[in-house]
């Protein structure tokens, strides 16, 4: 699906949304009425320092307007832009920034959805999809850490291995259905149902806490994160007590 | 009541490893460790790649106190793996960023690591974002999260976006934090973009002088336990909200760091657009010489 078929199926009763080279930015109105801010990175571009400040910015204005309208954050990128200018001028910086807006603004009251349509990966991924409250994914979204032929070249191994590795475990090969099954996303939306009640639905959803691991344990791709993560808030609760006593 | 001793042994943080940093660290004997190696919580991946694990799967994690406070510290062991993001690392980071609100105390995180571990990628990267989260969430309720940085792995990838989320970062010398690696440019965009090998561009692009120039770091210290100790100490002092007034300080900042330097080919050209006098002998700088030098420095104050 292109971003416009999207952005229709999205918002039946129109949007006011601009693609500014690879940036994403406007509003549109929910069925119900209510209006959502929509932003994102498209065109399968890298994010780097110009683009995070601008999308961050956009966010920033949002949170300071003080509406609480829903943020719906499209994404369809490459990976952070790796380049000695970016580099040189602090991407870390930006691409923190912007997640940190992100997670500010869903605590500030605005409902964050993530749509990944497209690619996105590594940095990129980490400061836009997964910095929102809720990450959903429509079929053919392929997110990736770093593509099988680059992890070969890393990990020493023949693409063929890795390929007969990945069919046994989701924990490290590219795709969406390894990101699902690991928790990254909740769910992946069916293309060819309307997308409009889909969102609707999303956005019933409770505001809570981060389920990821959980989500990861249930579906089988991470086993272990949320067990591991309880025993330590569990551990030092005890050894907070004790060191009370001491 | 304890009176509070501090390790004085002279101890090149570069050089250590993880549980030498925390003990050299903290006041001393006052450690207790969270899912030490005894339980052996290794990687279940690894194994896949027919790679060793580790028993503690890389990272060090528990409680302690600096000078006389209780913190939750964290050390990744940058000897293992590169200090890599693994389900079980990453988890027992998650994990006590999340105690860090329950019994409201505050965190170190002595960063060593190139990322994200590539044979448990999407593992490593969720762990990642629930980091970012829980950090977060942790400043929000008034905790100090602050970020050491100065180990043989430096803080590259994933380790450096959590990094920009801490609310203060010190860093020696060596610390370099990147998100992609030099390598890593090289690969993907070619030598003529970035000569992985040109140890020289890697240190003033990335090191910690250079980002305590820009404001990427907060605290410039010398590689010494005892003076990340100090900075530490003093850190957890200072400014920890993560709230709209204080991202939008961060955004002016970090528009003003692309209006200021967004066209510089070169580190030099940013620190002499500083006001550094004599630019190209920043690298060789002693600690107190180079304090003095950057005394026009960028600095993140109530912008981080």
């Amino acid at each position: 699906m292109t971003l416009d078929d999207i952005l229709a199926g999205l918002f039946p009763t129109g949007s006011k949304i601009e693609t500014t080279g690879a940036i994403i930015a406007g509003q549109a109105v929910l069925p119900d009425g209510r209006p959502i801010h929509v932003l994102g990175i498209t065109q399968g571009q890298p994010l780097g320092v110009d683009e995070a400040i601008l999308l961050a910015g956009h966010v920033i204005e949002i949170v300071k307007s003080g509406d609480r309208a829903p943020i719906l954050f499209l994404v369809d990128s490459a990976s952070q832009r790796m380049s000695k200018r970016d580099e040189l001028l602090g991407l870390s910086e930006y691409l923190s920034h912007l997640a940190k807006t992100l997670l500010l603004a869903e605590a500030e009251g605005h409902r964050t959805v993530g749509l990944l349509y497209g690619g996105s990966a590594a940095g990129a991924f980490i400061a836009t999809a997964l910095a929102t409250g809720t990450l959903v994914a429509l079929p053919g979204a392929h997110p990736a850490v770093m593509d099988l032929p680059s992890m070969g070249r890393v990990t020493k191994l023949p693409i063929d291995v890795l390929k007969a590795k990945a069919e046994a475990t989701p924990v490290f090969a590219p795709g969406l259905d390894n990101m699902t099954q690991t928790g990254g996303i909740h769910a992946i939306w069916d293309a060819d149902a309307p997308l409009a009640p889909r969102l609707a639905a999303v956005m019933q959803r409770p505001k809570g806490q981060d389920d990821r691991d959980r989500l990861g344990a249930k579906r089988g791709g991470r086993r272990k994160a949320a067990e591991i993560a309880d025993r330590v808030v569990a551990l030092a609760a005890t050894s907070y007590q004790g060191a009370q006593h001491g | 009541m304890t009176a509070v001793t501090a390790n004085t042994v002279s101890l090149s943080w570069y050089e250590a490893s993880a549980r030498q940093r925390i003990d050299a660290l903290v006041d001393a004997g006052s450690f207790t460790e969270f899912i030490g190696p005894e339980l052996r919580e290794m990687s279940p991946h690894l194994a896949i790649f027919d790679l060793p694990e580790q028993f503690d799967d890389g990272v060090v994690i528990g409680r302690g106190r600096l000078d006389g406070a209780p913190v939750l510290i964290a050390a990744q062991e940058g000897r293992f793996m590169g200090g890599a993001f693994g389900e079980v690392h990453g988890a027992k980071l998650t994990g006590l960023l999340r105690a860090a609100r329950a019994q409201h105390q505050d965190v170190l995180i002595l960063f060593d690591t190139g990322g994200v571990r590539l044979q448990e990628a999407n593992a490593g990267e969720l762990a990642i974002a629930e980091i970012m989260r829980a950090v977060v969430e942790a400043r929000r309720d008034g905790l100090s999260v602050v970020g050491l940085i100065g180990g043989r792995a430096g803080c590259y990838g994933g380790g450096s976006l959590i990094g920009g989320t801490c609310s203060r970062l010190i860093v020696s010398e060596q610390g370099r934090i990147s998100v992609s690696g030099p390598e890593v440019i090289e690969t993907n965009r070619g030598i003529e973009e970035f000569d992985s090998r040109d140890r020289a561009l890697v240190w003033r692009t990335m090191g910690g002088k250079h980002r305590f120039l820009i404001g990427g770091a907060d605290m410039f210290v010398d590689d010494e336990a005892l003076a990340f100790r100090k900075a530490a100490i003093d850190a957890l002092k200072v400014g920890r909200r993560c709230d709209v007034t204080v991202l939008e300080a961060e955004q002016t900042r970090l528009e003003r760091r692309l209006q200021r330097f967004g066209e510089a080919e070169d580190a030099v050209e940013i620190w002499q657009a500083l006001g550094v006098d004599n630019p190209t002998d920043v690298p060789a700088l002693p600690t107190s010489a180079f304090l003095r030098a950057a005394d026009n420095r960028e600095n993140a104050d109530d912008a981080r």
